[in-house]
């Protein structure tokens, strides 16, 4: 999986627009309006690699921050290096592990987490375009196995991540570690479609039109046969939704987007855990 | 058998579905293609090699994907031809290891395998240099193809035609009347769109015709054993052929 997604890093973006005619754009906005996060959260997304999710949540709580009627001061993304002085460094990622008492409680923070450095680098040089400085942390880590504290974060994503690893309950139960009580897992991933014959027509997109543009646009055809294939191998809806019941999380719902070509679902670590 | 059970696999509603036939089943790099695959790559290649020149691979889809009336056709020729039915038997490669680089470069100044030299080292290319082969799904017209685009820079040489824009019009024009592939003809067609206005005129008056008459009139190329004719003076080789010399204007190449 790590091959794949190192060849795939450079043209992940291109590839993403491609395949999905943009859509992919829109699932992403209403994943994070389906977050509708509040100024002073403390996200952890893993598998971000090259940033989307993050970027999203930022700008979500600054659009919210620029209406008139709240009255406390705005979350700027300052686009000068020397705001970017103030924010924690870099090289402090590669600590074992992440100390997060250095943060202010009151500013909202992201902190992009993923297996593989060339994504990290991707979204890395998106922030520095995006003139986004501050707010935002990128970690090389396993998501079976976080460079966390436990109880530390408010909320924890994972876009079209999930999929690709192989021990998805170890995901979920790190996931549940990190998160403070109280706090919201959301997932974003691709899920099966279960009208059937729109699910024909699905497989036939994918399997015959995927790999094409993969090796018209990406020059890899075997990477995103991959990719279709292991869209296929994912547990549907139900089951996917009792494997985040399994890892102790409450109140799982899930929500189907594009006729199950996508789902969100979402749990929380509440605060009496009775298992 | 371990192959059959990797076959099969389940989906996330618990259904029994096939993999995908994958990678290398035929012959190493083979990727098996249905024909709405084969239109779109053709499509697709054709559109991201006008739009991205420094993507030669898809130039070599284009190729393969639309090759295989044009490979058999030229299989037919070749086992028609004793020397041609050699080449189909013996499978010869072009590559460092069968060819040095080093004798083509101790041949004298005027054989073949002396110009061939020239090419390669004026221009920085490479015989091991080939993009591996996708799509086309018979192992013997791979061979073929294979053996096309080995051949390519020796009827560059044979030709005297240099590697820029018009030079590589002019043996596009030889090996699409030779072949019969239609990539080479699209390339003919449409390569001297690009073409300056004074390479333009060059090639209307002069390269056009001739390499039209060196198409038409010459041996057929593909069925040639060029690695036996590497001390074979050039002239006399052009000769045999029925090749006509490249027009006075050509520069060495």
């Amino acid at each position: 999986v790590y091959e794949v997604f190192k060849n795939v890093a450079g043209k992940y973006d291109l590839m993403n627009d491609a395949m999905s005619f943009g859509i992919h754009r829109l699932w992403k906005d209403h994943f994070i309006h389906r977050m509708a996060p509040v100024e002073g959260t403390k996200l952890l997304d893993v598998a971000g690699g090259t940033g989307d999710i993050a970027f999203r949540f930022l700008q979500y709580i600054q659009s919210q921050n620029d209406d008139p009627i709240m009255v406390e001061e705005s979350f700027s993304i300052p686009t000068n290096i020397e705001a970017g002085a103030y924010s924690i460094p870099s090289d402090y990622a590669e600590e074992e592990k992440i100390d997060l008492s250095g943060y202010k409680e009151d500013t909202s923070h992201v902190t992009v987490c993923d297996i593989n450095q060339e994504m990290l680098n991707v979204g890395k040089s998106r922030a520095e375009e995006a003139g986004i400085f501050t707010g935002i942390d990128w970690v090389q880590g396993n998501a079976e196995c976080l460079p966390f504290e436990d109880n530390s974060f408010d909320a924890y994503t994972i876009a079209y991540g999930i999929r690709n690893c192989t021990h998805v309950d170890k995901v979920l139960t790190e996931a549940f570690r990190v998160l403070k009580p109280g706090g919201r897992f959301m997932c974003l991933e691709f899920s099966q479609v279960n009208n059937l014959g729109l699910r024909r027509l699905y497989d036939s997109y994918s399997f015959e039109v995927i790999p094409v543009m993969g090796q018209v646009l990406a020059r890899d055809w075997k990477s995103y046969q991959y990719l279709v294939e292991s869209i296929r191998q994912f547990p549907n809806q139900k089951k996917f939704a009792a494997m985040i019941r399994q890892a102790g999380f409450g109140m799982v719902t899930y929500e189907n987007l594009t006729f199950g070509v996508s789902a969100i679902h979402s749990g929380y670590k509440l605060l009496k855990v009775v298992k | 058998m371990a192959r059959e059970d990797d076959r099969m696999y389940v989906d996330g509603n618990g259904q029994l579905r096939e993999r995908k036939l994958g990678y290398d089943e035929l012959y190493p790099g083979h990727i098996p293609t249905s024909t709405l695959q084969k239109v779109l790559l053709s499509i697709g290649s054709a559109g991201m090699s006008l739009l991205d020149p420094s993507r030669d691979d898809m130039i070599a889809t284009l190729g393969e994907t639309t090759g295989t009336w044009a490979l058999r056709s030229i299989k037919e020729k070749m086992e028609a031809d004793p020397t041609g039915q050699r080449i189909l038997t013996e499978q010869p490669v072009i590559n460092t290891n069968t060819v040095s680089i080093d004798y083509l470069g101790s041949l004298p100044e005027g054989t073949f395998g002396k110009k061939y030299w020239h090419f390669l080292s004026k221009n920085g290319f490479s015989p091991d240099a080939r993009l591996p082969i996708h799509f086309v799904d018979d192992p013997e017209l791979k061979y073929v193809m294979l053996r096309y685009r080995q051949v390519h820079d020796l009827f560059h040489s044979v030709l005297g035609m240099p590697p820029h824009m018009l030079g590589e019009v002019a043996v596009k024009w030889v090996e699409a009347l030779q072949t019969g592939l239609p990539m080479c003809a699209l390339g003919a067609l449409f390569g001297p769109l690009r073409l300056g206005p004074k390479h333009t005129k060059k090639y209307l008056e002069t390269y056009l015709p001739w390499a039209i008459r060196n198409g038409q009139n010459a041996k057929f190329l593909m069925a040639v054993y060029w690695e036996e004719h590497w001390e074979d003076d050039l002239e006399t080789l052009r000769q045999e052929l029925n090749i006509e010399p490249p027009p006075i204007i050509a520069s060495k190449s």
